[in-house]
């Protein structure tokens, strides 16, 4: 439609008076520069720049003294490092199943024509509202040993309750990981329940005439029929989790024992802007990018498949 | 999402056969769980709140999740002109109006240019506008970290690194991909031919925006607001990266509060500074209703 527009325009425009190719809609162009700055500038240019700064012996300050793999090489020697990667992928994959699931369940219970609808969607939805240091701090009161959770239970008399994730290394993730369910599933929980209803009323009636049971639909033919909003809510939802930075700042600082519930996010961040060692940290975010790639590029081709993006 | 309220409203008249009984097993369940669940998700605010009102000896003796038996107001006040971040001891105020400074001109900003991007790219399409507008969508995956660096030497050599314009520009930047492709999908379902006629009396670029594209979109520009008042509010990294102390945002002062604080840690004032800075988003949140719910429903169906 719009290209037919723009046909017609520019024929006008060249009866009346020849003009150059590129004056044509300047005032579109002149307005579109902040977007093909950010898009070419920033974007493109800004993640081009790190990933060739990546390969230099850069210090304090960038300098073009080219090492080849050394920051590579370096980065994957370090514990902490190795320590974030794995952190980040078990944290990934737990967080990754459990909104899904979780969201998609209570989907479900919400797609049940129940009343109130309104008003339990407002209230698994709030903490989404809410920043990740907001929630880090809510849930470290909470689970806070001296007057938490653990606290509570043993004043009812079971003293030798325990329950403390957040200062002992080996539980420290799965901390992290409730404050983060907590913030996010009510996000999933949305997005399954539009996909759930944007499923033909059809479907229903076909399955209910052949005495289908309900939970054997849900299973053999929404969840199939869902596959996109299930492939989008996992691209979203897993290039947040790259991310991640904020909860663990706000709850563990990286800790317990310094190291225990370090990110890549933070990695990077240390190294840029604390350690003064930017090689570091550009290779860091250079793999960061690398794992977003190996997300994005799978999903890209399934959804777009050849055909053109838009 | 609108159309299935309305859905939803219209099953609640009386339809069909009469149902047989509302408290079956089934119900019971349903609603059991639901309940439970949300439980789970009040609770943090329920302790929050509770812990803020109550005075430290309370806190110290007392159960997180009971009322508090005295109410004291003293934490808020404390936490809003009297915690410490360091050896500034003004409380958490400094840092609400570093955000209200950060907050307005970056929602304002980024929704006028994402809205004129919007424009442009459905009715003013160029060579290569479409091009731009995919790079820029696969750009909002992009982790942040990879631009950071650059995005520090642009602002540098511009003269204002650690700015509040330069925090500004870093909110329009990464808030541009959301928000184009929000204004983009919103002004492709107004009819072409009101466009048409604009163009045929002689309305530009600019003519046809302003006296027929924002008017007719105000809803749209209400979401794109909702969506970047919370996000901005919420922001903490870009807050640490490109501003310097006296300018930080309320989140990371609040992180600083309660995460470096020397001596005796007082919970409630701890609580009371963290429902204040919680307090923006969610009044955003319980005024703005479906709203919100439309606003990240369009970020979520990306391309």
């Amino acid at each position: 439609m719009a290209s037919t527009t723009e046909a017609a325009v520019g024929r006008q425009g060249s009866a009346a008076r020849p003009r150059a190719r590129w004056t044509r809609n300047i005032s579109a162009k002149i307005a579109a520069l902040p977007m093909i700055a950010t898009a070419l500038v920033v974007f493109v240019g800004g993640t081009i720049w790190t990933v060739v700064y990546s390969f230099t012996d850069s210090k304090l300050l960038p300098r073009e003294r080219f090492v080849g793999f050394d920051q590579y090489e370096r980065l994957w020697e370090t514990s902490r490092w190795i320590i974030s990667i794995q952190n980040l992928l078990f944290f990934g994959v737990m967080s990754l199943v459990f909104t899904v699931v979780m969201g998609f369940i209570l989907a479900v219970l919400m797609d049940q024509k129940i009343r109130h609808e309104d008003t339990f969607r407002t209230i698994m939805l709030y903490p989404f509202a809410l920043s990740f240091i907001v929630t880090g701090l809510v849930w470290q009161w909470i689970l806070n040993p001296d007057f938490g959770i653990q606290g509570v239970v043993r004043d009812w008399g079971w003293t030798s309750f325990t329950f403390d994730p957040l200062n002992n290394p080996e539980t420290v993730l799965y901390g992290l990981l409730i404050a983060g369910l907590w913030q996010g599933t009510g996000f999933v929980m949305c997005l399954m329940l539009a996909g759930l209803r944007g499923i033909d009323e059809d479907i229903w009636k076909a399955a209910r005439v052949d005495g289908i049971p309900t939970w054997k639909t849900y299973v053999m033919v929404i969840i199939p029929m869902m596959r996109p909003v299930f492939i989008t809510t996992l691209v979203i939802v897993a290039s947040g989790i790259i991310r991640l930075y904020d909860l663990v700042v706000a709850m563990t600082s990286g800790g317990p024992g310094g190291n225990a519930s370090q990110v890549p996010a933070m990695y990077v961040y240390d190294y840029m802007f604390q350690a003064q060692n930017l090689g570091q940290g550009f290779a860091a975010s250079t793999m960061m990018l690398l794992s977003v790639l190996i997300v994005l590029i799978p999903w890209a081709y399934l959804e777009f498949g050849g055909k053109k993006h838009g | 999402m609108a159309d299935v309220g309305v859905a939803a409203g219209a099953m609640t008249g009386p339809r069909g056969a009469k149902p047989k009984k509302t408290l079956s097993g089934r119900n019971i369940m349903l609603y059991g769980t639901l309940i439970v669940v949300c439980v789970y998700y009040l609770l943090p605010l329920w302790v929050m709140v509770m812990t803020s009102l109550k005075g430290m000896p309370e806190v110290r003796i007392g159960n997180i999740f009971a009322p508090p038996v005295e109410i004291t107001f003293q934490p808020w006040v404390k936490a809003w002109s009297e915690a410490c971040t360091g050896l500034n001891c003004d409380g958490l105020s400094r840092g609400f109006w570093n955000s209200v400074l950060i907050t307005v001109p970056s929602v304002i900003v980024s929704i006028a240019i994402a809205s004129v991007n919007g424009y442009a790219l459905i009715n003013w399409k160029f060579r290569g506008s479409d091009v731009f507008f995919t790079i820029l969508i696969f750009g909002s995956f992009i982790p942040y970290q990879i631009m950071l660096y650059p995005i520090v030497i642009l602002l540098r050599e511009m003269g204002i690194y650690g700015t509040l314009w330069g925090l500004i520009i870093v909110h329009t930047i990464f808030g541009m991909p959301i928000l184009t492709l929000l204004f983009r999908n919103y002004f492709s379902s107004i009819p072409e031919e009101l466009f048409k006629a604009a163009r045929v009396d002689g309305a530009g670029f600019w003519g046809i925006y302003f006296r027929i594209m924002l008017p007719m979109s105000l809803p749209i520009f209400v979401v794109a607001l909702i969506l970047q008042v919370t996000g901005i509010w919420n922001d903490f990294l870009f807050g640490v990266v490109f501003t310097k102390p006296d300018l930080y945002p309320m989140t990371v002062q609040l992180n600083n509060i309660v995460n470096s604080v020397q001596g005796v840690k007082e919970y409630n004032v701890n609580m009371a500074a963290t429902v204040l800075t919680g307090l923006v988003p969610l009044i955003v949140y319980f005024v703005s209703g479906k709203l919100f719910v439309r606003g990240i429903a369009a970020g979520a169906v990306k391309g």
